[in-house]
Formats: structure tokens, C-alpha cells, sequence
């Protein structure tokens, strides 16, 4: 159990973790999703205490990271890709930190073998690709077997396999009853593997809920149908007081019915369908409209041109509706993707 | 708490496994003991060529380390690399968050180092010594001599010393390419330079390398250099105390700055 007491940290004039109270239970992965420079790193060099906060604390457990004796028995953590000696090869890099906390050297080999590195554990790590350093950051934090571990975006750089095998070793970790601390700025990532969401942004705690319940309040349900007969679909749907709103495509949407309705009632009417599936609004966008006054740092379109669409993303099964968002913020045109999402739409 | 002698057994990993270490260390001796050599063949060829006052003078121990204004410069490198590479690679972040007490982490990587340096510090001054009176001809003088032992024993601990002070300033100024263009040129040609400019010699003798180097003098004054206010065993002090308040600094910056 971690828990965070109103941390705050300032660079200067500049606020970049703003009272951030929340705490981070056992077996399960919790998610710490923010736009860039919302304060994620921040926070968790905080928790290392590698920062000092500008006031409020960090108990891990009740205790202060600096009373742990031999902390990587506690908790590990991946930090940056770069935070290894490059002149010296990957097994005595990690060799030196399992000495410093008694951790048998056996583990160095088992960790290099979990993480895949094991051909290349005598090479310097200096050659290592991104990628190649994120596994030996990972490494380095399952290396003392620790019951909490904190991964500061580790999918950055990991090739479509190596994201599923670090998303599949949260898992399987987190079921062992451990914590699981990870940060990400991709809502798609995280519905994947989170069961619990801190949000920030600017430094503020935006939302602290279970996935389930961020999905249940932010994710749109809606049915498309496609139809050859499209008309009468229309004229039938209209009888029956339900509406439909055509999006382009020849398909149809429709709120608040069920695909067995739907389908019912299309074979009722001998109505033929090409389609008819449930569908969800893509939780990155209420990520983006729940962060869009936060973000600090907007892409700016040159030239008129639309900003640039968010997605595809990994995580296909959380489908974007076609046409913008229910309830886009309409004002900041420049907001990286909230205003991007229907020009992205094109094919 | 980290349990210290844990962390001293990582230090001295991180230091044998990089390639920094051998050669810096290496150089130190090499270049020490080759120059120092040199010096002592050139000076017994040339004795009879030197002035009256500089003959008077003549301190066949000293003029056997003379390869140390060269070889003192590896030592500055080995040292700034130790603590300085720990910044530039990163690795900063993750040996704190194995071992969050700081001043365990800082003095550990020190002791360690300084060892090192100064057992390498010790074989360079011994060698240097025998070898260059071995060249000196006519004019060498034995271990067994008055106050020979002590400079010999003195040049190593003066190489070991300019490591650790090194590895502070490296702690303070929390990188090694401006640690090294500092202490580079200082070690070099700012002390070297001031210590011979009238006006500023009377400050230039208390920089560490000015006043530690005067433990290595047998004969006072040693080759007609300028009477110093201090002794041999003050002169270390001074040394001593420069590489403590170094030291110091390096912990403070630590202790109170984020990684
Ligand atoms: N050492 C520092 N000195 C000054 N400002 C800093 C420092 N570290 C971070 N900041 C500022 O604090 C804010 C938060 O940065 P942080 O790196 O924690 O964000 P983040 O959420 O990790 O972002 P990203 O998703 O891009 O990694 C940023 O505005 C950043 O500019
Ligand atoms: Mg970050």
C-alpha cells in the first residue's frame, strides 16, 4: 500500500505535482495516466525520493522510502530507459544493485532470462536499443522480488510483442497480490491493463475511480446498422420512435437500444442488414475531454491544417464513433486531439 | 538501513566493471613513472649544469616524482569519472533508489575509490622512487635516509588524495565534462602558472597540489623552489583540508538536491 499525502512539488514558480492525495492498493494494476509534463515522472521520483518534495509526504507501507533498509526488496522500479552505466555490460549493471541489497546473484541471470536479455547479458549496454534498455529497466526492478513495483511508461519503445509481454507480466504480477504502479498517456493502454485509474493533470488529481467505473460514466454505447434498404430501415425506426442518426457511409447509430431490438425488430419488417454491431465511444477521449484544460502542451496545426487524429491505437475493441465525440470541447481548436477526432475520420 | 559493507561490495563492482578505471589508473602509473625516470636520466647527465643555488638544493627523492605533475592528472580523471559517470549515464537515479541513504551511497563509492587510488598511488611512488634513483647515478640517496620514507610514502598518499578531492568536486558540480575542464587546466597550468608569478605566489602555495606536494620534499625548499611558510606535515593538512571541505560539499549537494 502506497499512499500519497498532499505531495507537492515546485521547479521554481512552476507547480508540477499540485496536492496529490491518493493511495495505491495491493493485486491490482493501478493506472497513473496525464498528458505530457502533467507530473507523472515527478510523482514517482517523489515516491523514490529521489526528488524532495516541496511539502506533503510519501508512506509506503507507513514507512518513508529512505527508512527502508534494502528497498529493492520492497519496491522496484523502471524509471527511464537510460538510468544504466552504458560501459558496463547488463549482467554487472545489475549485478552491482542486487550486491548493494544482498540480493543473491542468482537473480541477476533469473531476471536477464524474464526479460529476455539473456543472449546479450555480457554485452555493454550502451549498444542496447530502446527497447533492449526498457527490458533491462525492467529487469532491475523485478530484481529484488519486490511486493510493489512502479513502471514509469514501460511500453516506450517496446516492439508490438514486448507490449503484450509487459502488459501480460503486470498481470500476472498484480495477481500474486503484488502493486502495480504504472504510468502511461494512452487511456487504450491502460483500459487494457489498469483495474484502477489516477488521473492528473497540471499536477492536480483529475480522477481517482476503477476502470470499470471510468468506462461505465465514459464510454457511449451505441448500435450500427448498415442496411441495403436503407429508407425503409429509416421510415420502420421512425415508426417505432427510435432514433437514428446517419453518420456517413450509408450506416446508421443508434442510442440506447439493444442489438437483439434492433435485430428483432429489422426481421419483422424483412429488413435486410449488413450490419449490425454494438459499438463503444473510445475511452481516449474522455481521457482527452476530462485532461483538455490541463494539457499544457498543445500541437499546434500549421497552415490551417486539421491537427493531427489520435489512434489507431492498439487497443481496437475500444472503437472510435464515427463523427466527433458527444459533447467535444468545441473552443480550443488546437487541443491535440478532441478536435482532431472528426477529421481523423476520413477513411 | 543499507547494510554498509553491502554497498561497499556494489562500489567496488561499479568500479571494476568499467574499462574507465583500468586505464585511468594505468596512466597514472605509466605516465608518472616514465616521465619521473626521464627527469632523473636527463638531471644526472646535466648535473653539472645546474646552478650553484639549485645543486644546493638538490633533492634526489623529489626530482624521482617529478612525473607527477603528468601522472597526478589521471588520477583527477579516474576520480571525476568514479562519482562524474553516475550522472552523465543516468545510473544516478537507480543507485539512490537501491540505496536512499546518501551519505551510505556517496562515502561507500568514496572509500572504496580512494582505496584504490591510493594503493595505486603507493606502487606508483615506490616504483617511481626506485627506479629514478636507480638513474640518478652518483647522486641518488637511499629509502633509509632522514625523512625518505616519508616522502615516498607522502607522494602516494598525495596521488590518492588528488582522487578524492577529484570525486568531491565531481559531487558538487554533478557532471564530468565540466568537472574535468575545470580541474584539468587548475592541476595543470593555473596553479603551475600562479605559483610562479610573484604577486600570486603567496596564494597559489595553499591550492591542495601546492601545499600537498611539499610531503614529497626531502631537502627544504627542494631544487631552489620558494621557501613555503609551512612544513611538509602542515603542507598535507592544507591538502587534507581541501579534499574534506571538497568531500563535504559533494555530500551537501547530494544530500540536498534532487537526482
Ligand atoms: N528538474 C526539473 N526542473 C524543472 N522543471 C521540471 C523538472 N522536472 C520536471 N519539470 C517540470 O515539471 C512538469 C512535470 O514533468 P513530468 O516529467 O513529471 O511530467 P510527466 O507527466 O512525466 O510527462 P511525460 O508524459 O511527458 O513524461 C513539467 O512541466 C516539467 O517541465
Ligand atoms: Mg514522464
Amino acid at each position: 500500500m502506497i499512499e500519497l499525502d498532499g505531495l507537492t512539488k515546485r521547479f521554481g514558480n512552476k507547480v508540477a505535482v499540485d496536492q496529490l492525495s491518493c493511495r495505491i492498493s495491493p493485486g491490482m494494476v493501478t493506472g497513473f495516466l496525464g498528458p505530457n509534463g502533467a507530473g507523472k515522472s515527478t510523482t514517482m521520483r517523489m515516491m523514490l525520493d529521489l526528488d524532495n518534495p516541496t511539502s506533503g509526504s510519501v508512506r509506503i507501507d507507513g514507512k518513508h522510502y529512505r527508512d527502508l533498509s534494502e528497498p529493492l526488496k520492497y519496491i522496484g522500479a523502471l524509471l527511464d530507459a537510460k538510468s544504466m552505466h552504458g560501459g558496463r555490460s547488463a549482467y554487472n549493471n545489475l549485478l552491482c544493485l542486487a550486491q548493494s541489497n544482498r540480493i543473491p546473484e542468482s537473480r541477476v541471470a533469473e531476471v536477464l532470462d524474464t526479460v529476455g536479455l539473456t543472449a546479450v547479458a555480457k554485452k555493454k549496454s550502451k549498444g542496447f536499443s530502446l527497447g533492449m534498455g526498457q527490458r533491462l529497466g525492467i529487469a532491475s526492478a523485478l530484481l529484488g522480488d519486490p511486493e510493489i513495483l512502479m513502471f514509469d511508461e514501460p511500453v516506450n519503445g517496446l516492439d508490438p510483442e514486448g507490449i503484450h509481454w509487459i502488459r501480460n507480466l503486470m498481470k500476472a504480477l498484480a495477481a500474486e497480490g503484488r502493486t502495480i504502479f504504472v504510468s502511461s498517456h494512452l487511456m487504450s493502454e491502460m483500459a487494457l491493463t489498469a483495474d484502477h485509474l489516477i488521473v492528473i493533470g497540471q499536477g492536480r488529481l483529475l480522477a481517482d475511480t476503477s476502470m470499470a467505473d471510468f468506462i461505465h460514466q465514459n464510454s457511449r454505447s451505441y448500435v450500427r446498422l448498415r442496411s441495403p434498404q436503407q429508407e425503409r430501415l429509416r421510415d420502420v425506426l421512425h415508426a417505432e420512435g427510435i432514433v437514428a442518426v446517419e453518420s456517413g457511409n450509408g450506416t446508421l447509430e443508434i442510442d440506447g437500444a439493444t442489438t437483439e431490438a434492433l435485430g428483432e425488430l429489422a426481421a419483422r419488417h424483412t429488413i435486410v442488414l449488413h450490419e449490425l454491431s454494438s459499438q463503444r465511444a473510445s475511452l481516449e477521449e474522455a481521457f482527452m475531454q476530462m485532461t483538455a484544460d490541463s494539457v499544457e502542451y498543445h500541437a499546434h496545426s500549421e497552415r490551417g491544417a486539421a491537427p493531427p487524429p489520435v489512434g489507431p491505437h492498439w487497443g481496437d475493441q475500444w472503437n472510435r464513433p464515427p463523427g466527433s465525440a458527444p459533447g467535444a470541447p468545441g473552443g480550443s481548436g488546437g487541443s491535440g486531439g478532441s478536435g482532431g477526432s472528426g477529421t481523423g475520420q476520413g477513411a | 538501513m543499507a547494510s554498509v559493507p553491502a554497498v561497499l561490495t556494489s562500489e567496488w563492482t561499479k568500479i571494476r566493471t568499467v574499462s574507465s578505471t583500468t586505464w585511468t589508473l594505468i596512466s597514472a602509473f605509466a605516465v608518472t613513472v616514465a616521465m619521473s625516470a626521464a627527469l632523473c636520466a636527463v638531471m644526472n647527465s646535466q648535473f653539472d649544469d645546474l646552478s650553484d643555488a639549485e645543486r644546493a638544493t638538490f633533492d634526489p627523492t623529489f626530482i624521482s616524482f617529478s612525473g607527477m605533475i603528468l601522472g597526478q592528472l589521471a588520477m583527477v580523471v579516474f576520480g571525476v569519472l568514479v562519482v562524474g559517470t553516475e550522472y552523465s549515464s543516468g545510473m544516478i537515479r537507480t543507485s539512490l533508489a537501491a540505496v536512499p541513504q546518501r551519505a551510505t551511497f556517496l562515502f561507500s563509492k568514496m572509500l572504496v575509490a580512494g582505496v584504490l587510488a591510493l594503493v595505486v598511488g603507493m606502487v606508483t611512488s615506490f616504483v617511481s622512487f626506485f627506479l629514478g634513483q636507480a638513474l640518478l647515478g652518483d647522486h641518488r640517496i637511499g629509502i633509509g635516509e632522514d625523512n625518505v620514507l616519508r616522502a615516498v610514502f607522502g607522494a602516494g598518499l598525495y596521488m590518492g588524495l588528488i582522487a578524492i578531492f577529484s570525486m568531491g568536486v565531481a559531487a558538487m558540480l554533478r557532471s564530468s565534462m565540466l568537472s574535468l575542464g575545470i580541474l584539468m587546466p587548475f592541476f595543470f597550468l593555473v596553479s603551475q602558472i600562479l605559483s610562479a608569478v610573484p604577486g600570486a605566489k603567496s596564494v597559489a602555495q595553499y591550492f591542495p597540489d601546492q601545499a600537498g606536494s611539499k610531503i614529497m620534499q626531502v631537502v627544504p625548499d627542494a631544487m631552489n623552489s620558494d621557501p613555503a611558510p609551512y612544513g611538509p606535515w602542515a603542507g598535507l593538512l592544507i591538502m587534507v583540508a581541501w579534499v574534506a571541505a571538497s568531500v563535504f560539499g559533494g555530500f551537501l549537494v547530494l544530500k540536498k538536491r534532487d537526482a
